[in-house]
């Protein structure tokens, strides 16, 4: 197999400074390897909106990404609560996010419907009080 | 429109080392929350908001927006001039409301999602 970027990132919780950061470096690598730009704008959204859940819901978690010559896998994984009732929470403008967190510019309720609709494959598993893992797939040729 | 122009319309303050006249901006954005600048798409993007955190500075970063204006008055921490000057995002602040900016802006043929 050709080339293979593989990475891992820890997001601290409850960091709002530094939230982004793993998102900010993939954003760097994709467009230094010569990713469309559209194509490195999707990943970016769809990855800094898991990596901005995983601080506010997650109590933080882990980020591994990987990347070929064809697609960016990203998997976010958390051990926080969990999402009780996901097709409830995919609906748009649906938050379980508090004050403090709406303060900060989110818990608009558009995280993962901003996620779907920016990869080309996303798969959520989640279980109450174990945590939850994102797989984010966005492919560099339609 | 170019950034100076729009800089004179809304009588803003430059904040940043890295401000050029003339980059051109065809749309813009007026939020306080970040996701729902997510949800909007389009390119050569101008920011308008109240929101003051390093989060606006990521959210412009991915979303490859130019320039951040900071209405009501608020001004970015230093922390936030850093991160965008290094991003090469360009930070403006205004006085006016959030509506009002955006109003002058759009009034002068700038133009939004979804129209």
């Amino acid at each position: 197999m050709a080339s293979v970027v593989v990475r891992d990132y820890i997001i601290p919780a409850n960091d709002f400074t530094i939230a982004g950061e793993a998102s900010s470096n993939v954003r760097k690598i994709l467009s230094q390897l010569g990713v469309a730009p559209d194509i490195v704008k999707r990943t970016s959204i769809a990855m800094y909106e898991a990596e901005i859940n995983a601080v506010i819901h997650g109590n933080g978690g882990q980020a591994h990404v990987e990347i070929d010559e064809n697609k960016i896998v990203i998997t976010i994984s958390d051990q926080g609560p969990g999402i009780e009732d996901l097709e409830l929470a995919m609906q748009e403008g649906y938050s379980t996010a508090p004050d403090s967190i709406r303060e900060m510019g989110f818990g608009a309720g558009m995280g993962l419907s901003n996620m779907k609709k920016n990869s080309d494959i996303l798969d959520i598993k989640t279980a109450v009080n174990e945590g939850t893992t994102v797989n984010i797939t966005v492919f560099f040729k339609k | 429109m170019k950034l100076s122009e729009i800089a004179q319309l809304v009588k803003a303050e430059i904040c940043t080392k890295n401000y050029d006249p003339d980059i051109e901006i065809f749309s813009a954005c007026s939020a306080d929350l970040m996701s729902d600048v997510m949800a909007f798409s389009k390119s050569n993007a101008l920011l308008l908001t109240g929101l003051i955190n390093p989060q606006v500075i990521r959210t412009a970063e991915m979303m490859d927006i130019k320039a951040v204006i900071f209405v009501r008055g608020k001004k970015p921490l230093e922390s936030m001039i850093e991160m965008a000057e290094e991003k090469g995002i360009v930070l403006l602040a205004t006085d006016y409301p959030l509506f009002v900016a955006s109003g002058k802006l759009y009034k002068n043929g700038i133009g939004g999602h979804g129209e």
